[in-house]
């Protein structure tokens, strides 16, 4: 039965031989169609004697399965091919940019206020907020500053023309009473005023400008009074907050006694970096204090009973620090190419 | 204020350098602004005289000197100061000395042997001054060091005085606070008192006792003006910043620097009668020695004599009534004014002085009596002359009064948060020169008259702070009641507005509130906005209604700075006038958030043709931002907006902001290329977001059927929308627009709008009978009150 495996290899040959589906499907039809080769012997059957008839039978249909089985592997090589050269054909420029909205940003002040407010809100502040034209009561007078007290020329404050007593307030303090009195009536009726525990961030105003001042900057305003806050709780807030903002754990913190008319002890705080541009130097970053008896006493809370601690901060400064930021009035000029840097 | 440690160490010398001594005080509350040297670091320095002066035979600018240093033969110094001459007194660095690391050789200079250097003060460290030659005084003693001849081993110390230390102002209250910070003996100038040698004196009357209840006066006779002041007394003067004007001047300023009582010298011819300390008359003026002249309001004390208004008291003296060099009789003042009285008073006139600056912070109230003997001392040791005794008038009930203050130990330690037993407190206070009774565990403390900052508990309790040390103080982490904060799932934070804003591709910036009028003119058609009294510049000058106007100067800087796609947004207090405005009187101050967009809508690229942001772009935006809610959008004219492309923006029947292409006027004027799209709202709104409620989602299929409605031009979709909402049926789930279309098929002034509307049932299948009827009655309602015409 030489012919059959020649007649085998030869359909293998031709099938391998075909360049796409149509040219198979013919090949096919030489070997199992009407008039094919296998066909043909399969026909011939007939003449021969039933012992024979079956042992040929056999054979012609064992090659019958090898080319059915040839004419498949070549099918699938074909489909493969077109698959591959329909995915070739489809490859793209990887490397082109991506389509559609670009990425917009946060200013990198308000990215320090975000941060300020989450490490601050893990320890139980809640954020408030006061107006920016405010009374010269609340700026001054409730802060224990009455009128020609010399911490009055500390700030350079700007007055609205046909305005009795209000002001673009120069510090975020006036927070502090506005708060204290909204807490106060909020729990008029509890035997104990639960632990009040804010910070307010907001825009200040003073009349200076200069590459380190702007007439319109930023502070940071917080304030804890409870039955038992001490100097030595500011401290370890403080220090904490300061460490955990600058992600430095050897981080130095100095605080060192200093005046405003609201706190009494009153402090100024310095840190000094270990490593980098400004390292060892002393750099002035906020003042703080216990809350002075007269503040509590406009916030209509008792001295004696309440005791609490304030600070102030200037998150402009501390943006300053934390990216390296030299010159303050980059924050307020609008211009994309330094602002996109903070997105 | 600035000194000289020297001068502070002759009261009070701690066994401290000077770097810890600096960090003494500034841990103290008296913070070193600066700390520097008086000279370089040099060495082999010595005062000089040039004998001979020639040219160098080979350079032009270049001298020969024969020099004495001392060293008993002439030195040949080569120099090349311009003010190189014989006779004059100058300091020589000898071979082998030492300027700041630059070794002095001898060496030859254009072929000139030369041994030594003669210096400038800048080269020795000591001034900026290098255009010549340091000369010294003629009677400089040649071959003296010139460290030790001019105490140049000495620091300036510059102190950052907070307003409530008005003690410190001077050497002595520095002196005073070292010494008990550090247990220092301290040593204060001799006061004693200087006997008259005449009776000659002046009448005085305080006639405003509250505003100067002590008046100190004494007459000196026949002091010489013109006698020189001593070379120590400039030297410790010009290291506190004063110059040496005459020694009756330098007099009265070196005692109030030594002991901070400002003096003033009358020419005591010039007066008459006598001394009046009083308010102004009516139409009285003074001329001040800084030549000005003023009107002193009413709250403004003077010193005046029987005649005239002489000076302004406790701020400066007068012109007509002040010494001068032919002065021959004086008439001292040392006085105590109360703050009050000259707190604010030299502002007003548009000058600080010395005086008024101690004095509005608080001076010693029984210091003038010491104060005058000293300044009477000096002036007799420099000027000679008689003195007469010192007169006083005292209205002691008007004087300070230093009322004791209970300091109770359980106070100390609750808001310090350390416990500091009896002992240490009282060692303390007996640093501070306190007077305390001991009560128990109590201190009832009486503070000296020097310190006008100790009135209660707290102020004691920062005193025992800083001197047992701040730094002595633990860092404690805090304690208290662990209660979460609520935090309403209705409302969201201002951060995470701002983060859907970025998110939207636009950059957050601030602006001032304080803007040019024009723009509130321009852009929130505001003539009256709320102005400053005294803005820093005219661009500044009003306060902003709308944040619009920053956002436009961002699109011009960007502009000039080659980018001209600019997004941004700003979330700002905004500010108007309003007679039920709170919580402050008078102004409403509503925070907003603000969009623009200019520029193509989105950033360049590759695969999709450009376009330029549009109205539609930023709608999109503002509804994302209010998403779940939907805002209506009515055309309104806006002093901004394109009158045609200009939206009111309103929720459940409320006005919340605006949207708009910017005026094409303002395009141009502004010069902003392609118009900018703005939107502004107000802030509040887009914190609340509801909470979101569960609607159960059908299993069964819905129906949708597709509407288009011919209607006039002018119709908004929106109309249609809503009164096709307001009659559908219960099955109809959304009415949605999805075309528009004009054109051919449809009439020139008429517009065609397709809308798909979807129907569906939570409980079953919908039957083609109930849908077909939602249809005609929707079609119905359309032709019949909405005159829609069903497209054909």
């Amino acid at each position: 039965m030489d012919q059959l495996d020649q007649l085998v290899a030869q359909a293998g040959a031709d099938f391998s031989a075909t360049a796409d589906g149509a040219a198979l499907e013919a090949a096919k039809a030489r070997y199992l169609g009407k008039d094919g080769s296998i066909t043909a012997l399969l026909k011939g059957l007939g003449k021969l004697d039933p012992d024979a008839r079956k042992s040929a039978g056999a054979e012609i249909n064992k090659a019958k399965t090898a080319i059915e089985s040839l004419l498949n592997a070549r099918r699938d090589a074909l489909q493969q091919a077109a698959l591959e050269a329909q995915l070739a054909a489809e490859a793209l420029d990887v490397t082109l940019p991506g389509r559609g909205v670009g990425v917009g940003g946060l200013h990198p002040v308000v990215r320090t206020l975000e941060r300020v407010e989450q490490l601050f809100r893990s320890i139980g502040f809640d954020v408030a907020e006061g107006p920016e034209i405010e009374t010269d009561f609340f700026n001054f007078t409730a802060l224990n500053t009455p009128e020609n007290h010399p911490a009055r020329s500390m700030h350079d404050t700007f007055y609205l023309e046909n305005g009795e007593g209000v002001l673009l307030r120069t510090h975020t303090s006036p927070v502090q009473t506005r708060a204290m009195l909204a807490h106060v009536e909020a729990h008029k009726d509890k035997e104990t005023m639960p632990e009040l525990r804010i910070i307010a961030p907001g825009r200040v105003y003073r009349v200076d400008s200069d590459a380190t001042h702007s007439p319109m900057f930023h502070q940071v305003e917080g304030l804890w009074v409870g039955e038992t806050v001490s100097f030595a709780d500011l401290k370890g807030v403080i220090a904490d907050f300061l460490r955990s903002f600058f992600e430095s754990d050897d981080l130095q913190v100095r605080f060192r006694p200093s005046f405003f008319p609201f706190t009494e002890p009153s402090a100024e705080i310095d840190v000094a970096f270990m490593s980098g541009a400004l390292k060892g130097r002393w750099l002035e970053i906020a003042g703080c204090g216990m809350v002075h008896p007269n503040v509590l006493r406009f916030g209509g809370i008792d001295p004696e009973r309440y005791t609490g601690f304030a600070f102030g901060m200037g998150p402009d400064r501390l943006t300053m620090l934390r990216y390296g930021v030299n010159d303050l009035r980059l924050f307020f000029e609008g211009d994309l190419r330094f602002l996109g840097q903070f997105r | 204020m600035q000194f000289s440690e020297l001068w502070l160490r002759s009261f009070v010398s701690p066994d401290l350098d000077s770097d810890p001594l600096g960090h003494l005080l500034t841990m103290a509350g008296l913070e070193v602004e600066e700390q520097d040297r008086v000279a370089g670091p040099f060495s082999k320095v010595v005062v000089a005289q040039i004998i001979e002066a020639e040219k160098h035979p080979n350079a032009d600018k270049l001298r020969v000197c024969k020099v004495d240093a001392g060293t008993g033969e002439l030195l040949q110094i080569v120099c090349g100061a311009p003010n190189a001459a014989a006779g004059i007194r100058i300091p020589c660095a000898q071979v082998g000395a030492d300027l700041d690391g630059f070794g002095i050789k001898a060496a030859k200079l254009r072929g000139v042997e030369s041994f030594g250097m003669l210096c400038s003060a800048k080269e020795l460290g000591i001034s900026e001054e290098g255009s010549g030659l340091m000369v010294l005084p003629e009677d400089a003693p040649v071959g003296a060091d010139l460290r030790t001849y001019l105490d140049l081993d000495d620091t300036l110390f510059t102190i950052k005085l907070t307003p409530n230390r008005a003690d410190c102002l001077s050497l002595a209250g520095i002196a005073r606070e070292v010494a008990a910070l550090t247990g220092a003996p301290l040593t204060l100038p001799d006061c004693a008192p200087v006997a008259a040698v005449h009776q000659d004196t002046r009448p005085i009357v305080l006639d405003a006792p509250d505003a100067c209840p002590r008046y100190c006066g004494r007459v000196l006779r026949g002091v010489d003006a013109r006698a020189p002041t001593p070379e120590w007394m400039k030297q410790r003067l010009a290291r506190s910043g004063i110059r040496s004007i005459s020694a009756l001047v330098d007099v009265t300023n070196y005692v109030m620097l030594e002991l901070g009582q400002p003096l003033h010298a009358f020419d005591e011819a010039k007066l008459s009668g006598a001394i009046h300390v009083r308010f102004p008359r009516p139409g009285e003026q003074v001329l001040l020695l800084n030549g000005q002249t003023v009107t002193p309001a009413a709250d403004t004390l003077l010193i005046a004599d029987d005649a005239r208004a002489l000076a302004l008291a406790g701020v400066m003296g007068g012109e007509e009534s002040g010494i001068t060099l032919d002065t021959t009789d004086l008439f001292l003042e040392s006085a105590f004014f109360a703050p009050d009285a000259i707190a604010g008073r030299a502002r007003a006139y548009g000058f600080s002085s010395d005086a008024s600056y101690r004095f509005e912070r608080g001076v010693d109230f029984a210091l003038a009596q010491r104060a005058i003997e000293r300044a009477t001392r000096l002036i007799l040791d420099i000027c000679g002359g008689q003195p007469g005794p010192v007169c006083e008038a005292v209205a002691a009930e008007a004087l300070p009064a230093r009322t004791p203050i209970r300091l109770r130990a359980s106070r100390v330690r609750r808001v310090l948060g350390i416990a500091l037993d009896a002992d240490t407190v009282a060692g303390m206070f007996a640093r501070l020169n306190l007077e305390v009774v001991r009560e128990g565990d109590d201190f009832v403390v009486t503070p000296p008259s020097y310190r006008f900052d100790l009135e209660i508990e707290e102020d004691l309790i920062e005193e025992i702070a800083r001197i047992h040390g701040y730094d002595n103080i633990p860092m404690m982490p805090p304690k208290g009641l662990v209660r979460m904060l609520p935090r309403p799932e209705d409302r969201r934070d201002v951060m995470s507005v701002r983060r859907l804003v970025a998110g939207r591709e636009f950059q957050e910036v601030i602006n001032f509130a304080f803007v040019e009028e024009a723009w509130e003119k321009d852009f929130a058609g505001n003539t009256d906005p709320v102005r400053l009294a005294n803005p820093i510049a005219s661009q500044m000058s009003v306060m902003r209604s709308t944040l619009l106007g920053g956002l436009v100067s961002n699109v011009v800087t960007n502009r000039k700075r080659q980018t001209s796609r600019v997004r941004v947004f700003e979330i700002g207090r905004c500010f108007a006038r309003d007679a039920a405005g709170q919580p402050v009187a008078g102004y409403h101050q509503p925070v907003r958030l603000a969009a623009l967009a200019t520029g193509s809508a989105r950033p360049e690229q590759w695969g999709e043709s450009a376009r330029n942001v549009d109205f539609f772009d930023l709608k999109a935006d503002l509804e994302a931002l209010l998403f779940p809610r939907v805002a209506r959008f009515e055309r309104i004219s806006h002093p901004a907006l394109h009158p045609g492309r200009a939206a009111r923006v309103s929720l459940d029947g409320q006005s919340i902001g605006v949207i708009g292409e910017l005026h094409p006027v303002w395009v141009q004027r502004y010069e902003l290329g392609s118009a900018p799209v703005v939107f502004e709202i107000e802030l509040e709104v887009l914190l609340a977001t509801p909470t979101p409620a569960y609607r159960e989602v059908s299993r069964f299929p819905a129906v949708q059927r597709d509407l288009a409605l011919v209607v006039d031009q002018g119709v908004a979709a929106a109309s249609l929308i809503q009164g096709l909402q307001s009659v559908a049926p219960a099955i109809v789930q959304r009415i949605e627009l999805f075309d528009q279309y004009q054109g051919k098929g449809i009439e020139p002034h008429r517009k065609s709008l397709a809308f798909r509307v979807v129907m569906q049932e939570t409980q079953r299948t919908l039957e083609d009978a109930e849908v077909d009827a939602a249809m005609t009655a929707l079609i119905r309602h359309a032709e019949e009150h909405l005159a829609a015409k069903l497209r054909a």
